[in-house]
């Protein structure tokens, strides 16, 4: 029997960037050595609107190509989705929900359907704008996501990323420095409930 | 050296067009499809390429481009999804009949109406007997894969005809996964100089291209084309095998997957076979002697071998992802269905439509399927013959 993958699925609303970390991580998993598979949903998309996006990573190809419906771990980058999707849907309770939110995992918690898994929080938000001077919340998510999950080895993880933003940003070197210091600081503030 | 690396479906077509520097692109954007003269535009702009990149007010055009361009002796290429094959549609089959090998990126996607921009298979399937040659992938490999096979295949003497290499909208087409990609200097000995034997602006020998065909000769050129879609199965194969030669990747009309010994076995085309993969995998962990047959060529339709590689089975489910409106399945589950009847020993056969406009295909679908497979051998008989899977209620 085959390995079986880890499975991510990402919540974000349309144009924060989402499906583009998914991709990252993809990228990032990939450098690794890993089999990987990085794919967005997409509806009637527009800006604002809710979006998901979907990784399995694994040390054989994985050949399934449908949704993620019991995803090990699920990322939320935007917290007013809370409110209106089913975030915690088919997630493994042995996993973990990361959500970007300025609150502790025990605040949120209730929020989450009666979820008994474990709860991260980041606040990607303040994270991006401190780094980065701006709101792209998609950078530090990656991090917090790489950290939880453990699917890259973390330091590798970090010697990939400048590695790609270096390539990435070739005509914009004033944001790869931004970029690492969003990632690490990411990884250094996620808190775990 | 081949190169490891991680492409979407659409990034990995876009790739080889690079590669194989066509003479020109008829280039106009649809979803899911236009990554690819995107992508190609980028390769343009950076001089990588010495492609005509013709921007077009419709695919209409984009086709209309190729056929000028493959007339005059070039070799052309465009890609496109869902209404844009669609208007494409008449110029289709004067590609075809002119025998002229354009190569289109197909990336399937639903037709209209309701709107819907996801993948199923009526765009081509739709275009089936256009005259195309029809060649379907699972994943971004095979979309790449494919996509170097296809000249080799539609510029071949025996067939000169247009090659439409499909891959599933979204699924394939923007899921970023590993691939093996070929050396540039291989692609370019595999895939050859285009030297079409006639055209229009050979001096020496000019010709007329789409004359009025009158009665007395009209058939003749419409059995033309039937025999050269008969070569065009060896050709497929041939270069398959060369393919398999250069990247130890063989492709031939389909695969059989754990089907020499199957009891019941599925038959369906593009990505959902890897969903099934690992749906057999799980039966057959459970003892169950479960298979599946994944059509790549539709067009020419592997008849004879499709019936050898099925025939021992008990019970099968062909997988139509699009809607005939026949009242009785799918086309693929006419042309199984028809293959089969030639043979003595026939396994039951029920045709399932699944999958139309985006909705998705899991493990647990396939694995029902197979659950109503076994019910059939049980009962002995085939039950309701067309079903559709995967619809609310």
């Amino acid at each position: 029997m085959k390995n079986k993958p880890v499975e991510i699925r990402w919540h974000g609303r349309g144009g924060q960037g989402a499906k583009t970390a998914c991709l990252l991580l993809a990228d990032a998993a990939f450098s690794s050595g890993k089999y990987v598979q990085g794919f967005p949903e997409y509806g009637p998309e527009r800006m604002g609107a809710p979006i998901t996006a979907y990784n399995r990573i694994s040390d054989e190809r994985c050949t399934v190509h449908s949704n993620i419906y019991n995803p090990d771990y699920v990322v939320v980058v935007d917290e007013t989705l809370l409110e209106s999707v089913d975030v915690t849907h088919g997630l493994s309770k042995d996993g973990a929900i990361i959500i970007n939110t300025s609150k502790a995992p025990d605040e949120v918690r209730p929020l989450l359907g009666g979820y008994p898994g474990k709860v991260c929080t980041i606040d990607a938000r303040r994270v991006s704008e401190e780094t980065l001077g701006k709101n792209f919340p998609n950078t530090p998510m990656l991090a917090a996501a790489v950290k939880v999950s453990g699917v890259v080895e973390p330091e590798r993880f970090v010697a990939d990323m400048e590695a790609s933003f270096r390539h990435k940003f070739a005509h914009k070197p004033q944001v790869i420095d931004g970029n690492m210091r969003a990632l690490t600081q990411s990884m250094q503030e996620v808190k775990a409930g | 050296m081949a190169k490891r690396d991680r492409l979407s479906g659409n990034e990995a077509v876009a790739y080889a067009m690079r590669q194989i520097d066509p003479d020109v692109m008829g280039a106009f954007p649809i979803t899911p499809s236009t990554e690819i003269p995107q992508y190609f535009a980028q390769y343009v702009a950076d001089g990588l390429v010495h492609t005509e990149f013709v921007t077009v007010e419709s695919e209409h055009s984009s086709m209309s481009t190729c056929i000028g361009a493959e007339a005059a002796g070039a070799r052309a290429i465009t890609a496109t999804s869902s209404c844009g094959l669609a208007l494409m549609w008449e110029l289709l089959y004067v590609a075809a009949s002119y025998r002229l090998p354009v190569t289109l990126a197909c990336v399937n996607r639903a037709l209209t109406g309701p709107i819907n921009i996801n993948n199923d298979h009526s765009d081509s399937m739709g275009a089936r007997d256009t005259g195309w040659i029809q060649i379907y992938a699972e994943n971004n490999q095979e979309a790449y894969d494919n996509y170097l096979q296809a000249m080799p295949i539609g510029e071949n003497p025996a067939v000169r005809l247009p090659v439409m290499v499909c891959q599933d909208g979204f699924i394939t087409s923007h899921a970023v996964e590993n691939i093996e990609l070929c050396d540039d200097a291989d692609v370019k000995s595999f895939v050859g100089e285009y030297q079409p034997e006639h055209f229009l602006l050979k001096h020496e020998n000019p010709l007329a291209v789409g004359p009025y065909g009158i009665s007395p000769y009209y058939m003749e050129a419409k059995m033309g084309q039937a025999a050269a879609m008969q070569e065009a199965k060896r050709v497929i194969l041939e270069v398959g095998r060369r393919f398999g030669e250069m990247t130890g990747r063989t492709y031939g009309f389909f695969e059989s997957y754990q089907l020499e010994d199957a009891e019941t076995a599925v038959v369906l085309i593009g990505s959902s076979a890897g969903t099934a993969r690992a749906c057999v995998d799980e039966l057959r962990a459970q003892g169950k002697k479960a298979g599946m047959l994944k059509l790549r060529v539709f067009r020419p339709f592997p008849f004879d071998e499709i019936a050898a590689a099925l025939s021992h089975c008990k019970a099968i489910a062909i997988m139509d992802k699009c809607e005939s409106f026949s009242a009785a399945g799918g086309p693929l589950g006419a042309e199984v269905r028809a293959a089969l009847y030639g043979c003595k020993e026939r396994p039951v056969a029920v045709n399932y439509v699944y999958g139309l406009g985006g909705r998705d295909f899991r493990v647990d679908d396939c694995a029902e399927i197979f659950r109503a497979l076994d019910e059939c051998v049980a009962a002995g008989e085939t039950g309701a013959p067309y079903r559709h899977i995967g619809q609310r209620g």
